[in-house]
């Protein structure tokens, strides 16, 4: 870390600032530049070729195939990423920042260059890779949005992921048992709100630790439905686990936009659910009065008290709330995609919306943005798994959390909590 | 409106905060509450805005009886509260901290961010604030946000206004720009009920004053009482206004510090370029309002900030670049400006609590063990010789008063063999018995011959204490003045009006 003073003082003016750089970003940068010169130039690919195909077959509009000479590009772009990383630890040195959209270029180039390497020789469907995208998102996003609400309103919700396996779990019995699915997304909502309940009667009436309840509650969901699974669902599997799914949905028009046509208006309902969701707790957290009362109170509930909002009931509800939306999400796993369910099926999910949570800033479209940036990650290990890539499909099973830690550890930079976040409201 | 309490009791536990309590504030009166920290105002006045639930008593309003469930009730019912520590949301803007809680809609629950912007205008005119509506709060300096809680209550249209201790954060010039906007509100026809313990403010303002003592109403005062009259109605007992102490016999200059900076996380530079020395046997108290970098400042003596420039050195040896651990070893002695948070652990009993610092050697620690032994006898003797009123040296500090809790710290910090001496806001929050005796160790310390620097925000204790005097404006040096410096100079260079004569880098 180093310092350097930008702006002369003036009495009566706010503080002198200064700009404080870090290393962390150039460091980063060389790593992956260093890992570029190795791959993509040293470790030549049998094929001479790698092709990106844009549209489905099915598309109105065909765009034409795009074939790059694969070592070549590789070069290339190795180059581009040498020089942007030299740009990066210029500017440190220089003692200014490094701004984002070098690093979004640096991604977006060692991306491509990454493709073109892996899948040399064969043809590498940019949009499955899109679609795929949106979809693995769909559950990280609905958790992301009730961890904004939760943390919002002061109270951490460690509690996503249980919430998601029992909205995963209520959705595939109820929607198995009435035959519709959409009473089985009713049923997942409800299931989210039960384990929210747990939570906000233990955290905000009985001032519990809140990451100790939540990880208990994630311990306790996964025990009971694994339980009820194996002894109650897989002995009577045609009753009460084989839950109609949702079609998919073709927006008419919008959906045969090229490229972003498939992946954002080609999708079922609950994607479809999902858009206005954002939308909403969006709108609602900064434009309406719940959304300033609950900022207030997950910032400074006395102040919010003493202008007589009701400090406990506010929290309570509003967690019930955030539980209601991710138990939603977890609807997707069996509803949405799998069409039954399974043991542990949410795998982690919930703790990754957490992580896009605290990398979206406790924003609701910076949190979408970051949950669409994870499912990305999972995403690329399908497709490359699909195509056959010369990296072991394991190893390949890292990246969404690799990435994760990256994006929460590195790139999130000075980030500000809800000032009351985690601490109950105790009145003396 | 007239407000009217009426034999209010509170009890926490076993103790009675407050004991059979009446008041009455006529409409356009302003009646000022006194009492030591822990005398039960804040107590009594949380009552009233429906915070606390009173165990006995009433209170009345235009004499019609009213029963708060909460501050909503109160503050329909006409009441606001400029609270001590201000009740705003620091990332909000000021409107939306004026609308909360009663916030203009438009159709589908949509803020109606210009109708609160307007009214925020609208009450700043009246009084002559200037505030935008859309500034965030936590970028206002303490002064205007405190104008913010004005028109919060105002936009309640409070007829009663409680102030609970508006002074402690101002300058004194922003006390007195205070005092008038009290007076304007008088004027308008509003009650206001003004708590504090400076008695100075208590005169210069009020129209009558009652005095509150552990809890229970003490007496009646006029407002043309003396200082000495109206101290002693507050404490119960004849007290000394000034510090007794003879004239300092300064040896050559022990702490030097040069060109200092400090740089804090978020990279405001929060000390800039300071220089200044400090002499063997004399006190010099580091004033201004809180904020201006005093902390960090002490901090950095310490070294306890993580970037800082410039030079440090004490008897010719340099404490910049050192750890905490070869700073104290070098004999710097250290009260911290927050006493429950870092200058005790709450937890841990006295005797714990006055070996903190000497954990690393003989004769505490021998081959790793604590010498228990030792340690008890150490703090028995040490609880003697400060006068530390205890059942035990196994009592938990957290369960010390203030003063015997400063008391423990002093006595940690004097007993080692020091070099130089640092005490952030030693008296803060403490009742008049214990500053008498923080005062009274300082000075002892300085006779022997030790620097000491004293961080103080209260004219009062800088008067009192100081051979010279250091006044910090927005975290540069303003200038240095003798320890008789008026009161009125003080206050202009607390507010950042070098003194003529003086050069700003004396």
């Amino acid at each position: 870390m180093s310092t350097e003073t930008t702006a002369p003082a003036t009495a009566g003016s706010a503080p002198e600032k200064t700009v404080i750089t870090s290393w962390k970003a150039p460091i980063a940068l060389g790593v992956f530049a260093l890992l570029a010169v190795v791959l993509f130039v040293f470790t030549p690919r049998p094929a001479d070729t790698s092709t990106f195909r844009l549209s489905t077959p099915s598309d109105v509009i065909q765009l034409p195939e795009i074939v790059l000479p694969t070592h070549a590009t590789g070069i290339v772009m190795t180059v581009l990423l040498v020089a942007l990383s030299a740009y990066s630890a210029w500017l440190v040195w220089q003692k200014r920042r490094v701004p984002l959209w070098l690093i979004v270029v640096f991604a977006v180039l060692f991306l491509i260059a990454f493709l073109a390497w892996a899948g040399a020789g064969a043809s590498i469907p940019i949009y499955g890779l899109l679609i795929g995208t949106v979809s693995l998102s769909v559950p990280l996003i609905f958790g992301a949005l009730g961890g904004v609400i939760s943390e919002r309103v002061g109270v951490v919700n460690i509690a996503i992921e249980g919430q998601l396996l029992a909205g995963a779990f209520a959705s595939a019995v109820i929607a198995s048992i009435t035959g519709n699915p959409y009473v089985g997304l009713i049923g997942a909502a409800v299931a989210g709100v039960l384990v929210s309940f747990v939570l906000a009667a233990f955290a905000i009436k009985y001032f519990v630790d809140q990451i100790i309840v939540g990880v208990v509650l994630n311990v306790l969901v996964i025990g009971l439905t694994s339980f009820l699974f194996s002894q109650v669902l897989t002995e009577n599997t045609e009753l009460l686990n084989r839950p109609p799914r949702f079609e998919q949905i073709a927006i008419p028009i919008l959906s045969e936009i090229p490229v972003i046509g498939p992946m954002l208006f080609r999708q079922s309902i609950i994607v479809y659910a999902m858009y206005v969701a954002v939308f909403l707790v969006w709108f609602g957290l900064f434009h309406t009065r719940w959304g300033l009362r609950l900022r207030a109170v997950g910032e400074h509930p006395q102040a919010a008290d003493t202008v007589g909002i009701k400090v406990t009931t506010l929290r309570f509800w509003n967690v019930s709330l955030a539980g209601a939306i991710a138990g939603f999400g977890g609807a997707y796993f069996t509803l949405g995609s799998v069409g039954a369910f399974n043991k542990e099926m949410t795998a982690g999910m919930g703790f990754i919306a957490l992580a896009a949570v605290i990398f979206g800033r406790w924003d609701p479209i910076r949190a979408t943005l970051a949950a669409l940036l994870f499912g990305f990650a999972s995403n690329i290990q399908n497709v490359l798994g699909i195509i056959g890539s010369p990296v072991p499909s394991e190893f390949m099973l890292m990246v969404p959390y690799v990435v994760t830690i990256f994006a929460v550890a590195g790139l999130v930079g000075v980030s500000r909590p809800p000032a009351a976040n985690g601490t109950p409201y105790i009145k003396s | 409106m007239k407000l009217e309490i009426r034999g209010i009791t509170k009890r926490f536990g076993a103790l009675v905060a407050n004991d059979h309590i009446d008041l009455v504030v006529e409409p356009g009166e302003i009646h000022a509450l006194l009492g030591e920290n822990g005398a039960g105002k804040s107590t009594l006045m949380n009552v009233l805005y429906g915070l606390y639930r009173a165990d006995e008593g009433d209170i009345l309003l235009d004499d019609v009886p009213q029963h708060f469930s909460g501050p909503g009730d109160a503050m329909a019912a006409g009441i606001g509260m400029v609270h001590q520590h201000f009740m705003l949301i620091p990332v909000f803007t000021v409107a939306e901290n004026v609308m909360l809680g009663h916030e203009p809609t438009k159709a589908g629950g949509r803020l109606d961010l210009p109708t609160a912007r307007a009214k925020v205008r609208e009450i700043s005119e009246r009084f002559g604030f200037d505030i935008d509506p859309d500034a965030l709060v936590e970028d206002l300096p303490v002064g205007v946000q405190q104008r913010v809680e004005i028109i919060k209550a105002l936009s309640r249209d409070a007829k009663v206004l409680v102030f609970d201790e508006p002074t402690a954060v101002l300058t004194p010039q922003e006390t007195d720009e205070l005092i008038e906007i009290m007076r304007q509100l008088k004027a308008a026809g509003t009650s206001i009920v003004f708590i504090t313990h400076k008695l100075r403010e208590v005169r210069a303002i009020a129209d009558r004053i009652t005095v509150i003592r552990l809890g229970k109403v003490v007496g009646e005062a006029s407002p043309t009482a003396s200082n000495v009259e109206l101290a002693s109605l507050m404490v119960g007992r004849a007290v000394e206004l000034t510090v007794d102490k003879g004239a300092s016999v300064p040896g050559g200059p022990a702490l030097v510090v040069e060109d200092l900076s400090v740089i804090n996380p978020r990279g405001d530079v929060v000390v800039k370029n300071v220089s200044f020395d400090v002499c063997a046997g004399e006190v010099l108290v580091i004033a201004g309002v809180q904020g201006n970098g005093q902390t960090e400042l002490t901090e950095a003596l310490l070294g306890l900030q993580e970037r800082v420039t410039g030079r440090i050195t004490l008897d010719g040896k340099p404490l910049t670049g050192r750890s905490v651990r070869q700073i104290l070893d070098a004999g710097v002695g250290f009260v911290p400006e927050d006493r429950t948070e870092d200058g005790i652990v709450a937890e841990f009993t006295i005797a714990e609590n006055l070996m903190l610092d000497r954990s690393t050697a003989a004769p505490f620690v021998k081959a790793g063990n604590l010498q228990l032994d030792y340690r008890d006898q150490f703090a028995r003797e040490k609880v003697t010789e400060f006068d530390i009123r205890t059942q035990g040296i196994d009592t938990h500090a957290g369960r010390l008063s203030g003063g015997n809790q400063q008391k423990v710290v002093l006595a940690r910090e004097l007993s080692r063999d020091l070099r130089m001496f640092v005490a952030a806001q030693p008296t803060r929050g403490l009742d008049v018995g214990s500053i008498e005796v923080v005062h009274s160790r300082i000075i002892e310390t300085r006779d022997s011959g030790i620097p000491v620097i004293v961080i103080s925000t209260e004219l009062d204790e800088v008067t009192a204490l100081a051979d010279r005097i250091l006044v910090m404006y927005r975290g540069g040096i303003i200038g240095i003045v003798p320890g008789d410096t008026s009161r009125d100079v003080l206050g202009l260079m607390m507010a950042g009006e070098a003194p003529a004569g003086t050069g700003a880098a004396a």
